[in-house]
This record gives C-alpha cells, sequence and structure tokens, in this order.
C-alpha cells in the first residue's frame, strides 16, 4: 500500500510547533504524543462551501455596522488569496476579528480597563472575487496588556480565518502591522521562524491607500497548494 | 479606490512559495466565528447540522475538551466535517450531494469545556486503494494555546466497519480508542455519542499529520 499525499507535507514546516515553551498557554494545551500521519482521502479533499450567498454586502466594512463611525486610524486591508504556486482561490470565505482603536475586544472575556466603543463589533467577513482578492475596511485595532508574562503585550493585529479549497486548506492566524516594535518581543508572532513570520506582517501600501480617507495596507493569504504531479511516498 | 490590480502580483510569482504560518485562534475568536446573538453579527455557521432534507439518522455527539492538567477547556472551538447518510459530503465533484446538508459545524466550549452537535451519522466514504472508510467525522480543534488547528478524527463504537478502516490502522493500538466515540443513551429522542478530547497527557487523543 503506498501513501499518496495530495498536498506536500513540506509546507507544513511553515507552521509554528504546537509546543512553544514561551507562550505559557502552549505547554498544556500541546499533545505529547506523536502525531500520526494518515493520507489525504475525499475527506480531508472536500471542504465546505461558503460562498457569497453566505455574506451580506456590508460584512467586509467594519465601521459601518453601527449608527455611528468607530473611533480610530480608519484603514483598508486587502490583497489576494493564493496557492503555493501564486494560483488565486476565488470563493474563499474570510472571517476576520478584532480589538478596537483602544486595544478593547467586545468580548466579555476581556477585562482590559480601556474604553469600549459602541460603534465597533471588531467582525467582519468576505469571500475572494474571481482572482481571488478581497478588501476589508476597518479602523487599527490597538495593542494591549496579556498576563503570559510580566509587562506583555500583544502587537497590534488582526484575526483572519479561511477556508480555501479543502478540509486540509483550512487557516486560522494573525496579521500584524509594519514597524510594530512588539512583534519581536511576542511570543505568538515568535512561535515561526523570523522569515515566515514576515508573510504575517502587512506592508503599508500606497496605492491602497485612499485619499482623504484611509491608510491602505496589502496582506496575501497563501494556502496550502496540491502537488504539480501526483505524488505517492512509501507508507511510514 | 485605487485601480491597482493586486490578482497580477500574485500571478507573477515563480517556484513555491512558503505558507502563511498558522497563528493561535486566541480567547475572543466568538466575536467573529461563533457570534450567535452576543454582538448583532450573526453567525454564519452553528453546532446544528440537520437540514429538513439531510439523509441520515440524526444523533447527538458531545464531550469535553480538557488540557495536560486535566482541566476543561472553556475557550476551545471544535469544528467538524463529514459526509451525510449516504456517505456523500456536500459541494464536491467526487461525491455530491443534492440536498442542503451542509456537512460542516462550528461549536464553541461552555464553562465545562462541554462541545456538542446535533447531525446526522455520517455513511461509509471511499478510501485510498479501492478501499472504503468506516463512518467518520473530521475534527478540527482551535484554542487560546494551540498554535494550529489539531485534526482528528471521531468514529463510533457501534460500527463493524472500524476493524478495517484503512485509517485507523495507521494509528497505534494504544490509541484507537481515543478515537472511538461511546454510544450512551439518548439526548433528545437520539442516540447521543460521547467523545471526549484530551489535549495532553493520560488519555491523550490521537491527533494526524496530514
Amino acid at each position: 500500500m503506498t501513501m499518496s499525499t495530495a498536498y506536500p507535507l513540506d509546507s507544513l514546516k511553515a507552521h509554528p510547533p504546537y509546543l512553544a515553551p514561551a507562550y505559557v498557554a502552549s505547554r498544556t494545551r500541546s499533545p505529547r504524543r506523536p502525531l500520526v500521519i494518515i493520507p489525504h482521502t475525499l475527506s480531508e479533499l472536500s471542504g465546505p462551501v461558503y460562498g457569497h450567498e453566505s455574506v451580506r454586502d456590508l460584512d467586509n466594512d467594519l465601521t459601518r455596522q453601527h449608527d455611528g463611525e468607530p473611533l480610530g486610524q480608519r484603514i483598508v486591508v486587502r490583497g489576494v488569496v493564493m496557492d503555493e504556486d501564486g494560483r488565486p482561490l476565488p470563493g474563499t470565505l474570510i472571517e476576520i476579528w478584532q480589538a478596537n482603536a483602544a486595544g478593547r475586544y467586545i468580548h466579555a472575556v476581556d477585562q482590559h480597563p480601556a474604553p469600549l466603543d459602541h460603534n465597533f463589533t471588531g467582525a467582519g467577513r468576505c469571500v475572494t472575487d474571481p482572482k481571488g482578492r478581497y478588501s476589508f475596511t476597518t479602523i487599527k485595532p490597538g495593542a494591549y496588556p496579556w498576563r503570559n508574562h510580566p509587562n506583555a503585550w500583544r502587537p497590534n493585529h488582526i484575526h483572519f480565518s479561511l477556508f480555501g479549497p479543502s478540509f486540509l486548506t483550512r487557516l486560522v492566524t494573525q496579521m500584524y502591522f509594519p514597524g510594530d516594535p512588539l512583534i519581536p518581543l511576542d511570543p505568538i508572532a515568535c512561535s515561526v521562524d523570523e522569515k515566515a513570520r514576515e508573510r504575517l506582517i502587512a506592508k503599508f501600501d500606497i496605492a491602497t491607500t485612499v485619499p482623504e480617507w484611509a491608510l491602505g495596507f496589502r496582506f496575501d493569504l497563501i494556502l496550502r497548494g496540491r502537488s504539480a504531479t501526483p505524488f505517492e511516498e512509501p507508507r511510514s | 479606490m485605487s485601480e491597482t490590480d493586486v490578482g497580477d502580483i500574485g500571478m507573477a510569482r515563480t517556484g513555491r512559495s512558503g505558507l502563511t504560518p498558522s497563528q493561535t485562534v486566541g480567547p475572543y475568536f466568538n466575536i467573529g466565528l461563533t457570534p450567535s446573538d452576543r454582538y448583532g453579527f450573526p453567525a454564519l455557521v452553528g453546532d446544528d447540522l440537520i437540514t429538513d432534507d439531510a439523509v441520515g439518522d440524526a444523533i447527538r455527539i458531545e464531550g469535553r475538551v480538557l488540557d495536560g492538567n486535566g482541566d476543561p477547556v472553556p475557550d476551545a472551538m471544535v469544528e467538524i466535517w463529514q459526509a451525510d447518510g449516504a456517505g456523500r459530503y456536500s459541494g464536491g465533484a467526487d461525491a455530491p450531494s443534492n440536498t442542503t446538508f451542509k456537512g460542516f459545524g462550528r461549536c464553541e466550549c461552555d464553562k465545562d469545556g462541554r462541545y456538542r452537535f446535533r447531525t446526522v451519522k455520517p455513511g461509509r466514504v471511499p478510501g485510498p486503494d479501492s478501499s472504503e472508510q468506516a463512518p467518520h467525522i473530521n475534527v478540527g480543534v482551535f484554542a487560546r494555546g494551540i498554535l494550529r488547528r489539531l485534526f482528528t478524527r471521531i468514529y463510533f463504537d457501534d460500527e463493524a466497519a472500524n476493524g478495517a478502516d484503512p485509517v485507523l490502522a495507521l494509528v497505534p493500538a494504544d490509541g484507537r480508542a481515543t478515537l472511538i466515540a461511546k454510544r450512551d443513551g439518548t439526548a433528545d429522542h437520539m442516540p447521543r455519542y460521547v467523545f471526549d478530547i484530551r489535549l495532553q497527557g493520560e488519555g491523550e487523543t490521537v491527533f494526524f499529520e496530514a
């Protein structure tokens, strides 16, 4: 019997390990048994489909979900979702969530004593267009303290959740902002090596910046891609 | 808006480039992923997969997510992906389904680390080399402290086909029981299956790399 993996396993090396000791919560929430490598069957190669019918027109504008406008620096974040070979991935659901400009989440568990903004929920979603493109309008999230270690602060970030074409392309990640001095101090961002970490940091983009309106950032997302040729490896 | 065609930049890449690395879902995911009715932002996916036309026997699956100390993980999210009772995956070209059953569900754990789904029991689906897989559900586990989705499967303890399942056969014998949900009475007149997910330590659930 051979084990076929339609998506190369090598690519997974870009991801962080499950145990990253500097990130304290990972110490008791990471498996100790070795992962079992399994073939890519129909169950892994299929995946849920959520198209444009699932998303409302303004779900990608987090500044227009309430009666008034949220406080903070208005920004546009856009980019392309593609696979490892640069092929754009159309029809991919993207869900985002984030803190407000003061670094406070609307979530009940967040007790950081920074003000809530009743004009900002901090959640959005969209589906990539036929060229794999997406765009969100939001405000720049603030940094906030957390209790991982003394004087720990999370860098400004936006959470991203993507599906891609199969169960195996599912990705949850975070987008950081260029030049943020907190990034090298953050055990979550630093759970991935420096080169891969660059792919988590958006680029300021004057072409995306909207005159008299909003700063623009460019953030491309690269999901797993199927091997160009059928790939088989001996069963381990 | 600028007229720059951002799509062209992606097309110009040569050679395989590295993936966007995974990061933890963090403690506040429910704002965006499982908002229910709390934030004025409608949920897209929930924990009830059953539709009027879903093919298969209605079941309940529930369990707890536990950490390395045996404590519940109240801020975990469990996602499931499965075929319907006839072994058809929604949206797939390989096994097209003509029902509105999506086969995808999402549940945030409660304060006791408990999750629950209402769904149909999946049928058998094709496996490698012309084999057939036992009925199973693919599971993704996300939480603060989990830097990358954990992938496991739920099998059912009342399925004789487990003995010949090509994926279970790859799992060391002493770990197989961690992948098998146990039938335990009924809930809301549906068969109830219990499947706990132990992230670490004694009875640790077997997780996959795929």
